[in-house]
C-alpha cells in the first residue's frame, strides 16, 4: 500500500488500519481482491498484474462506480475506493450475487454505515452489467 | 519491505502495474502531481476577488455561482444542503453551482463575515440557515440591481430564474455573469432587511437533489489531507505515551540508526516521540523498531475496574447536583405499590474515523501554514497559532474535505498543535503527520464512560407516580472546558433530560421527578462523540421505560403514550415509528420489537426496531423504522442517507465497541480488538420525515440516541432479560 501511495503516488488506494482489517487499501492482485497494506512488495512478481482504483476503468465507467454515483452511495468517501475494488471482484466472480454473497464478499469497513446503500449498489451494478439497456431503477 | 525506487516501479509499471495504466504509463494522473497548499477547492477566497457579489457568492463571467461553504465536509452532506440554501435564494443555476471553503484566516482578516467554522453538535445548517440565505437573496437582489441600473428600468420590473434576468416589457435578458462585476459595485441591502422565501415554497432547498461532491470519491480522486503531497515535504510517525498523563523516560535512536531514508529521531513535549524520514512508511517502520521506555507515573495503576468502581460508588454516594427535582420523588417510590430498579452501563468508546488523525505543517519564521481534516476551522487557526508563537494573521489553514469526524476533529486540536510542533523543527520544510490506527485508538478524546442507577415507582392502577435516575460518569466539560460548569452544576451530562424545550428536552411528563448526575472522572481524556451524552442517556431512559412498561403490564407503545400528552412532537414521531412500522402487527416467527424515542439537537427521533435472538443468543436486527421530526427538511435523501449512517454508528456501538483500559493506557489497539459493525449486520432502515416547519433541528447526531435502546428493548422483548450494560457481545443473552 504505501509503496502504491507514496512511491508511485496512487493515493485512491487507503490507509485505514495497517493489518488486512478494514479494506480501504483493497485493491486487486492478477484479478483478486487483496488487502495492499499485507502485501510486502518483496511478494509481487514480475509477471504480477496491480490494479487500483484509478486503474479499474477510464471515466469512472465500470458499472460499479457507476451505480455508486447514481445512487449517491459515498459519504466521506474514504472507505469508498476499497468498497469498490471489493465489489468489482464479487461481480466478476458472480455476476448476479445474492445479499448473502455480498454480506460475505463485502467485508470492508465504513464507518460513515453507507451499508444500505452499498448493498443497493452492488444489486444496481449486477443488473446494469446483466442488461445494460434495462430501464432505470429508482433510487432504493 | 523490499527498497523500490521510484523510477524501478514506474518502470516496471509500464509492464505490470495496471494502476491507472494510461496514467502511470503517461505520467498524467498521479505521478510527480503535487497536491498542494490550497489548490484542490478554490480556496481564493483570499482577498475579496473582483468577482465576489458578497461573502457567500463569487460570480464568474461564465455564469458560475461559486458558493462558500464556511463549515467542514466529512460526509453529512452540508456542503451539499448549504449551497441549497443559498441557490434557493440566489436564483442561480443549480447546475453551476461549484463550490468553496473561505480559509479562516481569511475570516479572520474580513472580521468573520462567514461567522461560526464549527461543525459540531450538527449544526452545520441548523445554526447557519438564515444568514447564508440572507446572504444568497442578498447577491440576487444587487444582480437584478446591476442590471436594472444598465437598462434604466426599475429593478421590480425584473424577474430572474436560473440566474437569467429578465425584463419582460422590453423582451430583454442577461446573466448573472454578464452584470456581475457591476453588482460587486453596488451597495449592498441590509440583510435584516430582506424576506426570505417561505420554505413550503423551496424550489432548490428541501428537494432530494443530488450531492455536489460524489464523482471524485467513486473514481480515487478525491484528495483527503492524508493524501497530500507537497515538493520536499517529509514525513512523520509518532509514538505518544501510552499511559494518558505519563511522559517518556528514554529512547535508543542508535538502535535505528542508519535505516533508509530516516532524517531524524527526536521528543517533543517529554512525552511524544517522531520519526522524521522521507516517506512515511520508513518513518513508521523505524519508528516501530525503536525502543522507547516511558515513565507512566501514578496513572499507571488505573484500569477500567477501577474507574468503574469509582463511579459505581458515585451512584449512591449522598451529593449529586440534581438536574431536575420535581414532586418529592423519593416519598413518591418509597410509597408506592410497585418499585422498579436497576443500574446500567456503558463504556468508553473510539471515535475510529476511517482516516486516522493527520495533519501537514509547514512553519517558518514569519508564517505557519497547515492542511488539516478539521471540523473546525477555526479551532484549528487558534491551535496553530499558540503553538507556533505566531499572531493569526500570520497563520493559515487549508481545510481538506475529511472523512467522517463524529466529534473527533473539533475543538481538540492535538493533532493540529503536534504537526506544528514537529514541523517548527524544520523550519521551511512541510511535514506529513501521519498516526498509525494504534495511535490512532491509543489517544482519543473518548465517549465518556458511564453509569445509571434508576428507580420507578407504580401506584395500584399501574401508573408511574415516581421516577429517579442517577448518572455517574466522567464529565466532558470538566475535562474539556471546566468554565462552562458553574456551581458544580453540569448539565450537559443529563442531555436529553431537560425540563427546557428546544433542545434535549425530556418527551415524558412523570409527577415526580428526580433527575440526578454525580460526576466521577478519571484519568482518561474524553471528549464528544457523535449524540454525546444523548446516545447513553437515551438508552438509560428508554430501556428502564420498558423495563417499568412490563412491571405495569403494559405495551411499551401505550405506556410511553400515556406519559407524553404534553409533548406532541416526541409523541408525533413516535407515532409516526410506530404506525410505519406496524407495531402490533404479526411478525415473523421469534422476530420481536422493541421501540424507542428520545429528543437531542433540537429534533425529535423515534424507531421501532425489529430482532430476533438465536437459541445460541445471536442476535439479528433486521429493519428500523425511524420518524424524525427536523423542523425543516433541506434535503431527504442526505438526512436519509445520516440517518443510515448513524443506525450504523449506533449499532456498532450497541453491540461491539468497548475500549478497555489497562495500565493506565488503553489495551484495545487495532480493529481486532475494536471490532465496528460491517455490511452483513446493516438492518434495512427505512426513514420518515415528519417536517413540521416552525423550527430547525439538527440532523446527524439526533437519531443516534433512539438506536440503541429499540434495539436492547427489542432483545428484552425475545429474551425476557433486560441488557443493562454494553456493548451486547459482552452479554450472555440466552
Ligand atoms: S489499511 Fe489495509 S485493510 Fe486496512
Ligand atoms: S463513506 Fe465514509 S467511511 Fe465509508
Amino acid at each position: 500500500m504505501w509503496v502504491i501511495r507514496e512511491q508511485i503516488g496512487l493515493t485512491g488506494t487507503k490507509f485505514g488500519c495497517g493489518v488486512a482489517l478494514c479494506g480501504a487499501c483493497s485493491v486487486h492482485l492478477n484479478g483478486e481482491v487483496v488487502r495492499s497494506c499485507s502485501i510486502p512488495i518483496a511478494n509481487i512478481k514480475a509477471t504480477d498484474r496491480i490494479v487500483t482504483i484509478e486503474g479499474l476503468s477510464p471515466a469512472s465507467s465500470h458499472p460499479v462506480q457507476k451505480a455508486r454515483a447514481d445512487l449517491d452511495v459515498p459519504q466521506c468517501g474514504y472507505c469508498q475506493s476499497g468498497q469498490i475494488m471489493a465489489a468489482a471482484a464479487l461481480l466478476r466472480k458472480k455476476p448476479t450475487p445474492t445479499d448473502q454473497d455480498i454480506d460475505e464478499a463485502m467485508t470492508n469497513i465504513c464507518r460513515c454505515g453507507t451499508y444500505q446503500s452499498i448493498r443497493a449498489a452492488v444489486h444496481r451494478a449486477a443488473q446494469a452489467t446483466a442488461a445494460p439497456a434495462a430501464p432505470r431503477k429508482p433510487a432504493a | 519491505m523490499k527498497k523500490l525506487s521510484r523510477q524501478a516501479l514506474i518502470n516496471d509499471s509500464r509492464r505490470q502495474f495496471l494502476v491507472g495504466s494510461a496514467a502511470v504509463a503517461g505520467g498524467g494522473l498521479a505521478v510527480g502531481l503535487p497536491f498542494g497548499w490550497g489548490d484542490t477547492q478554490a480556496q481564493s477566497a483570499a482577498g475579496a476577488s473582483p468577482l465576489e457579489v458578497n461573502a457567500w457568492v463569487v460570480i464568474k463571467p461564465d455564469d458560475n455561482c461559486v458558493i462558500r461553504i464556511a463549515r467542514s465536509e466529512m460526509g453529512q452532506g452540508t456542503r451539499t444542503g448549504l449551497a441549497q440554501l443559498v441557490a434557493e435564494e440566489l436564483e442561480c443555476d443549480w447546475k453551476k453551482v461549484p463550490t468553496e471553503y473561505p480559509t479562516p484566516g481569511e475570516s479572520h482578516a474580513r472580521k468573520r463575515v462567514w461567522g461560526e467554522f464549527s461543525t459540531g453538535g450538527s449544526r452545520g445548517i441548523r445554526i447557519s440557515h438564515d444568514y447564508v440565505r440572507r446572504g444568497g437573496a442578498a447577491a440576487r437582489i444587487i444582480l437584478i440591481q446591476a442590471a436594472a441600473s444598465q437598462w434604466k428600468v426599475p429593478a421590480d420590473q425584473l424577474t430572474v430564474s436560473n440566474g437569467v434576468i429578465t425584463h419582460a416589457a422590453s423582451k430583454r435578458s442577461t446573466t448573472y455573469g454578464k452584470v456581475a462585476a457591476a453588482a460587486a459595485k453596488l451597495t449592498p441591502p441590509d440583510p435584516a432587511s430582506i424576506t426570505l422565501r417561505d420554505p413550503k415554497l423551496w424550489k432548490v432547498a428541501g428537494k432530494p437533489l443530488k450531492r455536489l461532491d460524489t464523482a471524485g470519491k467513486v473514481n480515487g480522486s478525491q484528495m483527503y489531507s492524508i493524501d497530500l503531497k507537497l515538493p520536499g515535504m517529509l514525513h512523520a510517525a509518532v509514538k505518544d505515551c501510552p499511559v494518558f498523563g505519563g511522559t517518556l523516560k528514554s529512547f535508543d535512536a542508535a538502535k535505528i540508526a542508519g535505516r533508509p531514508g530516516v532524517q531524524r529521531v527526536f521528543a517533543i513535549k517529554n512525552r511524544t516521540v517522531v520519526v522524521v524520514a522521507d516517506t512515511w512508511w520508513h518513518a513508521k517502520s523505524a519508528l516501530d523498531a525503536l525502543p522507547i521506555e516511558w515513565d507512566g507515573g501514578s496513572n499507571a495503576t488505573r484500569s477500567s475496574a477501577t474507574i468503574d468502581a469509582h463511579l459505581k460508588e458515585g451512584l449512591t454516594a449522598a451529593e449529586a447536583y440534581a438536574g431536575r427535582d420535581e414532586g418529592n420523588t423519593l416519598k413518591a417510590i418509597e410509597g408506592a405499590a410497585k418499585k422498579i430498579e436497576a443500574v446500567y452501563s456503558t463504556p468508553f468508546l473510539a471515535h475510529v474515523c476511517m482516516e486516522p488523525m493527520n495533519c501537514t505543517a509547514r512553519v517558518s519564521a514569519d508564517r505557519a501554514e497547515v492542511r488539516v481534516p478539521t471540523q473546525n476551522g477555526e479551532a484549528s487557526h487558534a491551535a496553530m497559532s499558540e503553538e507556533s508563537g505566531l499572531p493569526l494573521d500570520k497563520c493559515e489553514v487549508y481545510k481538506q474535505d475529511l472523512d467522517g469526524g463524529f466529534g473527533r476533529r473539533g475543538g481538540n486540536q492535538d493533532f493540529t498543535r503536534m504537526a506544528i510542533a514537529i514541523a517548527k523543527e524544520f523550519p521551511g520544510t512541510p511535514i506529513k503527520m501521519i498516526w498509525s490506527r494504534e495511535e490512532d485508538i491509543a489517544h482519543d478524546f473518548y465517549r465518556p464512560v458511564s453509569q445509571c442507577r434508576l428507580a420507578a415507582g407504580l401506584d395500584e392502577s399501574d401508573k408511574l407516580v415516581g421516577l429517579h435516575l442517577r448518572v455517574s460518569g466522567q464529565s466532558i466539560n470538566a475535562f474539556q472546558n471546566p468554565a462552562l460548569i458553574k456551581d458544580g452544576k453540569d448539565d450537559r451530562q443529563l442531555q436529553g433530560y431537560w425540563a427546557k424545550p428546544g433542545d434535549a428536552q425530556l418527551g415524558y411528563s412523570v409527577p415526580n421527578l428526580l433527575i440526578e448526575y454525580a460526576m466521577r472522572n478519571s484519568h482518561v481524556p474524553v471528549g464528544t462523540w457523535r449524540g454525546v451524552n444523548t446516545n447513553q442517556n437515551g438508552v438509560y431512559m428508554e430501556c428502564f421505560m420498558d423495563e417499568i412498561a412490563r412491571a405495569a403490564g403494559k405495551d411499551p407503545l401505550e405506556f410511553r403514550r400515556a406519559l407524553m400528552q404534553s409533548h406532541p412532537k416526541h409523541l408525533a414521531v413516535l407515532n409516526a415509528a410506530a404506525e410505519r412500522a406496524g407495531w402490533g402487527k404479526p411478525l415473523p416467527v421469534g422476530v420481536h420489537r422493541g421501540i424507542a424515542q428520545f429528543m437531542g439537537y433540537g429534533s425529535y427521533s423515534a424507531t421501532v426496531a425489529e430482532v430476533s435472538v438465536s437459541p445460541q443468543g445471536a442476535v439479528k436486527v433486521h429493519r428500523m423504522v425511524f420518524a424524525l421530526d427536523y423542523g425543516h427538511a433541506v434535503n431527504p435523501d442526505q438526512i436519509a442517507a445520516q440517518v443510515e449512517g448513524s443506525a450504523a454508528y449506533g449499532l456498532s456501538a450497541t453491540f461491539h465497541e468497548e475500549i478497555i483500559i489497562k495500565d493506565g493506557r488503553v489495551e484495545t489497539a487495532n480493529f481486532h480488538n475494536y471490532p465496528v459493525m460491517r455490511l452483513a449486520e446493516m438492518p434495512k432502515v427505512e426513514t420518515v420525515i415528519v417536517p413540521s416547519f416552525d423550527f430547525w433541528g439538527g440532523v446527524g447526531e439526533p437519531t443516534i440516541c433512539v438506536v440503541g435502546p429499540a434495539v436492547l428493548n427489542a432483545i428484552y422483548a425475545a429474551t425476557g432479560k433486560p441488557v443493562r450494560s454494553l456493548p451486547v457481545r459482552n452479554v450472555k443473552l440466552v
